[in-house]
């Protein structure tokens, strides 16, 4: 178990690259604590697999360094990292046995046999793999293998942190589940560092204390799926994170009021004053869960034409046009939605302003 | 959908079936009819039924020659898999090189048989040969027009040549298809460079290996041109194989009756062996393990 450093790290597929669009991961700063689960969130090329790969040896990065509990590893391979890696499709030693399969990563390590039957047993327990391993590997279907694959990751008693690359992408829907719900149990007494892997925020919300969120190369947040949800940092976690995904309406500044097509809205108080200042392109970002839709004429609301409402059973999408902006609003299924125009309401505390893209926000404010 | 059930389908298949009645079927059976009549003339046969069968198997020539090629066949898979499956490893994988060394090894697939066999007989002639005089130089006594173990030692070592590069090419094409995260794997286990050979590239070359054996033990069986040209049998008959003794009993002597009961028992042969090979093989790494 260790604490994973990542310091100005920054890979390049390319030999000579130059630009910052030449880069698979744009130079960050990172720090996975010791013994936390966290997910690691983002659409597909959005570098995940590449920022995993270069945590457990298999890349070695253009420049910055890696850190275990402050040890440099940049250099060292994948052996002596002490690291496990579980794959996106199964990866099973076909000839071998289930049992075999997952004694090898400890035999390759000279563990004494006995342990080894001891751990393999145990491991076995926790994936309901037990009535199979006395069976060769490659006569089983798809899920059992990926089970196997991450049994072979669980095994080993020395790692100092298990990666997961979409493990559960090849699994049932059914059986997904309650797979990541075993990964949280085995996680919660094992107390190990994990990094899950996936573009599906359902799995990423669910499974893990911290989400980091990556997009072109970057992470742009790593905080709990509630922040994530409440003050996504970046418009693209914004877009990314909850369905539908967040509003955001170009706009200028007028002290703590945002101005959209001349109508001012009230920005949250921690909005610091005086980004005008430095100029920029600036957006006000609200939820559709946040936003209200009235059909009473209102002095502070900002008249929308109603252009499609989406019934979901539990709740409604209403998409609604004001000027050039398309807006969502979710409202609750017992909500009316009474003629063609209504008036969308935006309250203060949840109207975000975003300068290029980022959150602007008083820090001294964030709660913890 | 509802099933049809009638008997359309024998329609369509009878192009397939009269394809494979002219290709396969007649020219074998004339062989059958042939192994059980003594033909002395066109309208002058009798029928003897299975004496031409009885006489082959008892032949002490056929044994030998029997012996000979089955040793041969053998002693080209024990050298010609392993062989193939090294330099498959050692090739580079892609890039600029590995477009050359496919080219390199597929040279000596693309020469026709007999020009192989020529070109043997000249490179390992002890006086003139450029193996030969080298090998002689050495202080080695060889002469493969005089010494059977001469001979034998050219005939396999030409037969290595010609056909390991198709080994090799089959292994390479199945090392190509094996995903890297099987390799990433296998260095987060901690795998040695033994056990990545042993528990990944062999069990996934099974396929392409199966291929090779059967392709190499096939070939080598029916081996005709290449020791024909190249010793032409001897020195006495210690490289004469089943091919050649059969051109030489069906062409050289006209004995068509015992020709073909021998060719019937030669195809047997071939059948037997590839069944033992293939359902071995495929049996390999199998099904549930006690």
């Amino acid at each position: 178990m260790a604490r994973i450093e990542l310091s100005r790290l920054a890979h390049s597929y390319l030999r000579r690259p130059d630009g910052a669009e030449d880069f698979a991961l744009k130079p960050m700063d990172h720090v996975w604590e010791d013994g936390e689960a966290y997910a690691l969130l983002g659409p597909s090329g959005c570098g995940k697999t590449t920022l995993l790969n270069i945590i457990s040896g298999l890349l070695r990065p253009t420049s910055g360094q890696v850190l275990f509990d402050a040890r440099d590893v940049t250099g060292l391979p994948t052996e002596e990292r002490n690291i496990a890696q579980v794959f996106q499709f199964p990866v099973v030693y076909d000839t071998m046995t289930v049992h075999d399969n997952l004694a090898f990563p400890l035999r390759n390590r000279k563990m004494p046999e006995q342990a080894i039957r001891a751990r393999v047993r145990e491991v076995a327990e926790m994936l309901d793999l037990v009535p199979t391993l006395e069976r060769r590997a490659g006569a089983l279907a798809s899920d059992a293998r990926q089970k196997i694959s991450m049994g072979r990751g669980l095994v080993r008693t020395d790692v100092s942190a298990i990666l997961f690359d979409e493990p559960l992408t090849v699994i049932d829907p059914h059986l997904k589940t309650s797979l990541r719900r075993k990964l949280e149990e085995i996680h919660k007494e094992s107390k190990l560092t994990l990094i899950y892997v996936t573009h599906d925020q359902t799995e990423a919300l669910t499974f893990a204390d911290k989400v980091a969120v990556m997009h072109e190369g970057e992470v742009v947040q790593v905080d709990s799926p509630q922040a994530l949800f409440e003050y996504p940092a970046h418009t693209f976690v914004g877009y990314f994170v909850g369905s539908p995904g967040m509003n955001f309406l170009t706009c200028e500044l007028d002290g703590r009021f945002a101005v959209v097509d001349g109508h001012r809205i009230r920005l949250a108080d921690d909005t610091p004053e005086g980004a005008e200042r430095v100029g920029g392109t600036f957006e006000l970002g609200i939820r559709p869960e946040f936003l209200e839709l009235v059909f009473d004429k209102r002095k502070d609301g900002m008249r929308a034409k109603i252009i499609q409402v989406d019934d979901f059973g539990s709740s409604k999408i209403v998409t609604a046009a004001a000027g050039r902006n398309i807006l969502r609003v979710k409202l609750a299924e017992e909500d009316e939605v009474r003629g063609e125009f209504g008036w969308l309401v935006f309250p203060p505390e949840r109207s975000l302003l975003y300068r290029n893209s980022r959150l602007l926000r008083e820090p001294a404010e964030r709660e913890r | 959908m509802r099933k049809i059930e009638n008997n359309k389908a024998w329609f369509l298949v009878l192009p397939v079936f009269l394809l494979v009645a002219f290709s396969a079927v007649v020219p074998l059976m004339t062989v059958v009819n042939y192994s059980v009549q003594d033909i002395f003339a066109v309208d002058n046969r009798v029928f003897v039924g299975s004496e031409w069968y009885r006489e082959i198997l008892r032949d002490p020539g056929l044994q030998n020659a029997l012996l000979r090629q089955l040793v041969f066949s053998i002693a080209i898979l024990i050298i010609e898999i392993p062989l193939g499956i090294a330099v498959a490893l050692a090739m580079p994988r892609r890039g600029r090189w590995a477009s050359l060394t496919l080219v390199v090894l597929a040279l000596p697939l693309l020469i026709p048989w007999n020009v192989v066999g020529t070109i043997w007989q000249v490179f390992a002639r002890a006086d003139i040969g450029l193996g030969g005089v080298l090998i002689t130089q050495l202080g080695i006594d060889y002469n493969y027009a005089a010494n059977p173990m001469d001979a034998w030692a050219t005939v396999l070592v030409m037969d290595v040549w010609h056909w390991t590069s198709l080994v090799a090419l089959l292994c390479f094409s199945g090392l190509r298809a094996i995903p890297d995260a099987f390799y990433q794997a296998a260095r987060i286990d901690g795998a040695s460079g033994w056990a990545v050979f042993r528990y990944i590239q062999l069990p996934k070359l099974k396929n392409v290996l199966l291929i090779a054996v059967l392709l190499r033990f096939m070939d080598s069986f029916m081996i005709y041109s290449e020791p024909f040209v190249l010793t032409g049998g001897g020195p006495g008959n210690s490289t004469t194989f089943l091919s050649q003794t059969l051109a030489r009993l069906a062409v050289g002597q006209f004995d068509l009756g015992p020709a073909a009961a021998f060719s019937l028992i030669y195809f047997l042969i071939i059948l037997l062996f590839c069944w033992l090979f293939y359902t071995t093989m495929m049996q390999m790494g199998r099904g549930p393990k006690a």
